[in-house]
């Protein structure tokens, strides 16, 4: 197992390196830079959801929170160290206490979708309506519809006059990506992992064999608002304002479309589909011809009829039966059978 | 006289008006084999569930080990040292033979013992070919097997097992009753079957269940040999 995840991590590093020298030749740092950012937000929910079979309709509650956390700490501290800390702490125990209530109370799978949604629209309505100036935190007005712009961005530690920005900024995120992922591999490999994958597949089995379900689902819950929090701090950083529709449904509705069209139940899925779909968008953006939430509706629409199981899972099967099973294939037949169960389980 | 195990006190479970387990008193002693039968609804499985934790009795006691577990969760009951397998399956269908004996293991073990626990238990039921396969393309009594293992390879000091030998073929049934004497070895168990072959060949204490309290309790040749029963459960089925 030990080796198994050694290997992985090398493999992973190294693409990850010359992913993320060739991009740039192709698409700008600025716009790569949130494509990253989207691609962590999407991990944060394919985690929770793939691999714990927890649907969350709000994962942008705790992307807008840790966005949120990062630009109001940022104003008072005037450094972004420890902002950067609190935008992945706050979220946490967001969600951990949420998830208590969820889960400790025995919700079912729709209680707990509905609970996230409306959660995500209370905290939606709250900071719309925070416009007047006795919404103070501190330094920090919150602003309202108009949000929170001018506070301090990403510098290096201890020295707030040396900015990370630009391409500084993407190969931080690129970098907090790796990271993040490397540790979500790592968790999965882990008997925390399997244990959650466990629980996804039966609950009632996982009780009986001794596992406290609810406290591990709260755990594991929390440990994607955690990224989704990180994510919202990059997402301030790049962005220099945030905004109240950083906690919208639409945000939420489409990190659900990310996972679905890049793969649930693989780790790389949800981080593709968030991409391509992000930059699709992009680029449909520059034009006016045809409507963009229409073509995304499209896009869906066709993911569910003729690749349900998503984009990643797709590749690997052809790649499985064009080369057959040379190579690793131990390992792929592990990560497709994975993404397999995603899909059927949750499909 | 022996140790008990587990042990009701007036265990009562009302689902709006019905009554499924109506005031039961009921007491396991160590290592002892125990057969619950009773015709369809009499209670068994209600019986069972409150035992678990899977249900909350209405009213009632519950005591294992002289520990009252009354009001406990699932997860709590099985920590114990508790296996259970319930009437539907449940088991792991997207998960293979390994990881779902490796889960219940790993709860116990650290992860390189419940891997080593595993692979034994999985050669002990002849699982060893099937071992990487998911669960859900195998077929029932390969699934009804695999979930045997998940609770034997705990070393539960109690089991409880409703309707085990349900859909099986013979062989299954008695590569079954071998793990389940083998399992008797160290733990208490109780068995909720409709099979009279299969409760005449393991021969023990047969408590009788009928509108959800306890009609009988007696050796199984005077229970199958009694009027009362015979009316209420054996009459229509035998
Ligand atoms: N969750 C529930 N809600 C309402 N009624 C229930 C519930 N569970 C069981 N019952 C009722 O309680 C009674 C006892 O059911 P139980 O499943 O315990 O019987 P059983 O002895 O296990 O029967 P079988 O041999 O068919 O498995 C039945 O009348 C059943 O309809
Ligand atoms: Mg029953």
């Amino acid at each position: 197992m030990q080796n198994q995840f050694g290997r992985d991590a090398f493999a992973l590093l190294v693409t990850a390196g010359v992913l993320v020298w060739i991009a740039p030749l192709v698409i700008s740092t600025y716009t790569l830079t949130v494509l990253i950012v989207y691609g962590m937000l999407a991990l944060s929910l394919g985690l929770i959801w793939g691999y714990g079979g927890i649907l969350c309709f709000g994962q942008a509650a705790f992307f807008g929170l840790g966005a949120y956390t990062y630009a109001i700490a940022a104003i008072n501290i005037g450094e972004s160290t420890l902002p950067m800390l609190l935008a992945i702490i706050v979220p946490f125990i967001f969600a951990m206490m949420l998830g208590a209530m969820m889960f400790y109370g025995r919700l079912g799978d729709v209680y707990v979708g509905v609970i996230t949604l409306v959660v995500t629209l209370i905290l939606y309505r709250f900071i719309n309506s925070t416009a007047g100036p006795q919404f103070v935190l501190g330094k920090a007005r919150l602003g309202g519809f108009n949000g929170i712009p001018g506070f301090q961005t990403l510098n290096v530690p201890g020295n707030p006059d040396s900015y990370i920005w630009g391409d500084g900024l993407y190969y931080f995120a690129a970098a907090a990506l790796v990271v993040v992922l490397l540790l979500v591999s790592w968790l999965l490999a882990s008997p925390f992992g399997r244990i959650a994958v466990g629980i996804r597949e039966n609950e009632t089995r996982m009780s009986l064999m001794g596992y406290d379900v609810a406290a591990r689902k709260t755990l594991l819950f929390a440990l994607g608002a955690a990224i989704a929090g990180l994510a919202g701090a990059l997402f301030a950083n790049w962005a220099e304002i945030v905004t109240p529709s950083l906690f919208s449904l639409g945000q939420s509705a489409e990190i659900i479309i990310w996972c679905i069209a890049g793969g649930l139940g693989t780790r790389f899925g949800p981080i593709i589909g968030a991409a391509a779909l992000a930059y699709l968008k992009f680029l449909l953006g520059q034009q006016t011809l045809v409507d963009n939430t229409v073509i995304m509706g499209l896009i869906l629409v066709l993911f569910v009829l003729f690749l349900p199981k998503g984009i990643v899972p797709a590749v690997v099967s052809g790649w499985t039966t064009l080369f057959g099973r040379r190579g690793a294939g131990k390992a792929t037949a592990l990560r497709r059978n994975r993404a397999g169960r995603g899909a059927v389980s949750h499909g | 006289m022996v140790e008990t195990v587990l042990e009701t006190h007036g265990l009562t479970m009302r689902f709006g008006g019905v009554v499924a387990a109506n005031n039961v008193d009921f007491r396991l002693g160590r290592r002892e084999l125990r057969c619950l039968i009773g015709p369809n609804g009499a209670g068994k499985s209600t019986f069972f569930k409150c035992v678990t934790g899977l249900q909350t009795p209405t009213s009632g006691t519950v005591y294992m080990r002289g520990q009252e577990t009354t009001d406990w969760r699932p997860h709590q009951v099985a920590s114990l040292g508790v296996g259970i397998k319930t009437q539907v399956p449940n088991v792991m269908d997207g998960l293979s033979v390994h990881e779902n004996i490796w889960l219940a293991a790993r709860r116990f073990l650290p992860s390189r013992e419940a891997s080593q626990r595993t692979r034994d238990i999985i050669e002990r039921l002849g699982l060893g070919d099937l071992s990487r396969r998911d669960l859900g393309q195998l077929a029932h009594g390969e699934r009804q097997r695999v979930e045997l293992g998940i609770v034997a390879v705990t070393d539960p000091w109690l089991v409880l097992l409703d309707e085990p030998a349900a859909g099986m073929s013979a062989e299954d049934v008695e590569r079954m009753t071998g793990i389940i004497y083998e399992l008797n070895r160290t733990a208490a168990i109780i068995i909720v079957e409709h099979d009279m072959q299969f409760i005449r060949s393991i021969a023990s204490t047969v408590t009788v269940f009928h509108q959800g309290s306890i009609l009988m309790e007696d050796h199984v040749d005077r229970v199958m040999a009694d009027p009362t029963v015979r009316n209420v459960y054996l009459g229509k089925n035998a």
